[in-house]
């Protein structure tokens, strides 16, 4: 994603978020624009997701604005298809009959083409995950909500699904908010990478090594040692004598 | 891509101002519509639950002191509570109550038991649907008033009859919803437990009635009203006392005051065992306390 970043399209001042005394968001300035991928760390229960569902409307906040553009979606850790109806009818939820046509290009652009009749509880895991993710193309956002999307795929499926969101990501251009606890899915797909902790961002690095990445590149290395390390994890010396590579 | 689309029409007061001017194109950031759920107070809810009973007494109320109700129709509070107070005076009324319930809880716990076993086995082995489902089907559209003359030829007048006819009414619902909540248990969790070694009544008594605990639950609901119609039909036959007993009272006697005051008795009998199983889910559900959409 070198291309240069388009207009804002998340702006978030001074958000504080509690829930009873535990202060999960305290004070968050963050500001997205379109075509930036937007990587969002920190161990369970650090408040990635609260963040992430202020921004969808979900949740709301004790104080601090947050504003986003109007053409807004998220795609889930689980698929999230209506059971009762087929992919299509899922793909276009909310929409009307009209956007049948877009629902089908939405599929066929994530591989799904020919399962538009197909009822959900047919499809494998990550089938119905890219189905999720057409349902959220067809709107096209101005804004990609992404709540660990890729968690609950095999590791294999889990690649792919990865590469195809980089790809739909460089070409439709959303500002895009990852909620993940994996480090290389961040350096993988993100443009930037924030580490939350304690309710604020820990750190926050810019990624800009050539796509499509390595992971075994020397940067991409040193910054995961050091993402690793804002979210406490420490390499053990003992169990790792070998290599470098964890 | 983005060009093709105009951006959607702005201003509905939630465009924020102060965020439009410096960086281009920015201008149409908004606040996100709120989507998530509101938490209630319980003293709201506890308000509006009880706004439309307390409506439609206030209406009974207001139009029985203006006349506009004539008591021939329907007897006035006042009225009911005379003949409320008369009942409890000579005692009546716990003695009715007593009986009735009585010959409910026996009912209910027999009728209800086994249609809870049932439900069960019919939920969970294929033989047992096969073999308990058609019947009881087949039952559920026999109505249970149908059965009061064979019955009092089987059993006499008696307690026996009463508690038999309310026991039959109430086999049906409770196998059908413990049959629904029994199905919708979840299938993995069942087959994991198989394979740590429960089976039959450990699996049944350890995983899937917790489980399926909100449809038996709800089914008790149901076999308890139930039982209350059971127990009108019942007592009208050889009874000396009971609430359905009351009810024919005030249909030989006339007293539109008994009638209402019947009719009263059961809407708060029917706020009891509501209040009540709501008390037994949050008691006998520990683990259903707190889950939200996450």
């Amino acid at each position: 994603m070198s291309a240069p970043a388009g207009e804002v399209a998340v702006r978030v001042r001074g958000l504080r978020k509690a829930f009873g005394d535990k202060v999960v968001l305290d004070g968050i300035d963050l500001e997205i624009r379109r075509g930036e991928f937007f990587a969002l760390l920190g161990p369970s229960g650090t408040g990635k997701t609260t963040l992430l569902r202020v921004l969808a409307g979900l949740e709301r906040p004790d104080s601090g604005t947050v504003l986003t553009s109007a053409r807004r979606t998220t795609v889930y850790q689980e698929p999230r298809l209506v059971q009762s109806r087929r992919v299509l009818a899922n793909v276009t939820l909310g929409l009307p009959r009209s956007a049948r046509d877009a629902g089908r290009r939405a599929l066929a652009e994530v591989g799904l083409a020919g399962h538009e009749r197909a009822w959900p509880a047919t499809l494998s895991g990550g089938e119905a995950q890219r189905a999720a993710l057409a349902r959220a193309l067809v709107r096209d956002p101005q804004v990609l909500l992404l709540d660990e999307p890729f968690a609950a795929l095999d590791a294999l499926t889990r690649l792919q699904t990865q590469d195809l969101v980089a790809e739909l990501c460089a070409r439709h251009r959303p500002a895009v908010v990852l909620v993940t606890h994996d480090v290389d899915e961040a350096l993988r797909l993100a443009d930037r990478v924030v580490v939350l902790r304690d309710g604020a961002f820990a750190s926050d690095q810019t990624i800009d090594l050539p796509r499509p990445r390595d992971r075994d590149d020397p940067a991409a290395v040193d910054l995961r040692r050091s993402l690793l390390s804002d979210l406490g994890v420490t390499p053990v010396p003992a169990l790792t004598p070998r290599t470098e590579e964890y | 891509m983005t060009l093709e689309k105009v951006p959607p029409a702005p201003p509905d007061g939630t465009v924020a101002k102060d965020a439009a001017p410096e960086e281009t194109g920015a201008a149409d950031l908004r606040t996100p519509a709120w989507i998530g759920t509101r938490r209630r107070h319980p003293l709201t809810s506890l308000a509006v639950r009880a706004s439309v009973p307390a409506l439609l007494v206030a209406v009974w109320w207001y139009g029985s002191a203006n006349g506009r109700i004539s008591p021939d129709v329907l007897a006035g509070p006042g009225a009911v509570l005379g003949a409320f107070e008369e009942l409890v005076g000579t005692g009546q009324l716990a003695d009715y109550l007593l009986a009735s319930g009585r010959r409910a809880l026996l009912g209910v716990l027999a009728g209800a038991g086994l249609g809870l076993l049932l439900g069960i086995a019919a939920g969970l082995s294929a033989l047992g649907e096969e073999l308990i489902d058609p019947t009881l089907q087949m039952k559920r559209a026999v109505p249970f008033l149908a059965l009061v003359p064979l019955f009092i030829s089987w059993f006499g007048v008696g307690e026996t009859f009463k508690i038999v006819l309310i026991a039959v009414a109430t086999v049906a619902p409770m196998y059908a919803y413990t049959y629904l909540g029994v199905r919708g248990v979840d299938r993995k969790v069942v087959e994991a437990a198989r394979g740590f070694g429960l089976r039959g009544a450990r699996l049944a008594a350890q995983v899937v009635v917790p489980s399926a605990l909100p449809s038996i639950l709800m089914a008790l609901r149901i076999s308890l009203s139930v039982s209350l119609t059971g127990l009108i039909a019942a007592e009208q036959i050889g009874a000396t006392e009971g609430i359905g007993y009351l009810v024919t009272l005030a249909q030989q006697y006339y007293r539109n005051d008994y009638m209402v005051l019947c009719i009263v008795i059961y809407a708060l009998l029917g706020l009891a065992i509501d209040l009540a199983i709501r008390g037994v889910e949050r008691l006998a559900m520990p683990w259903q306390r707190q889950v939200r959409a996450r």
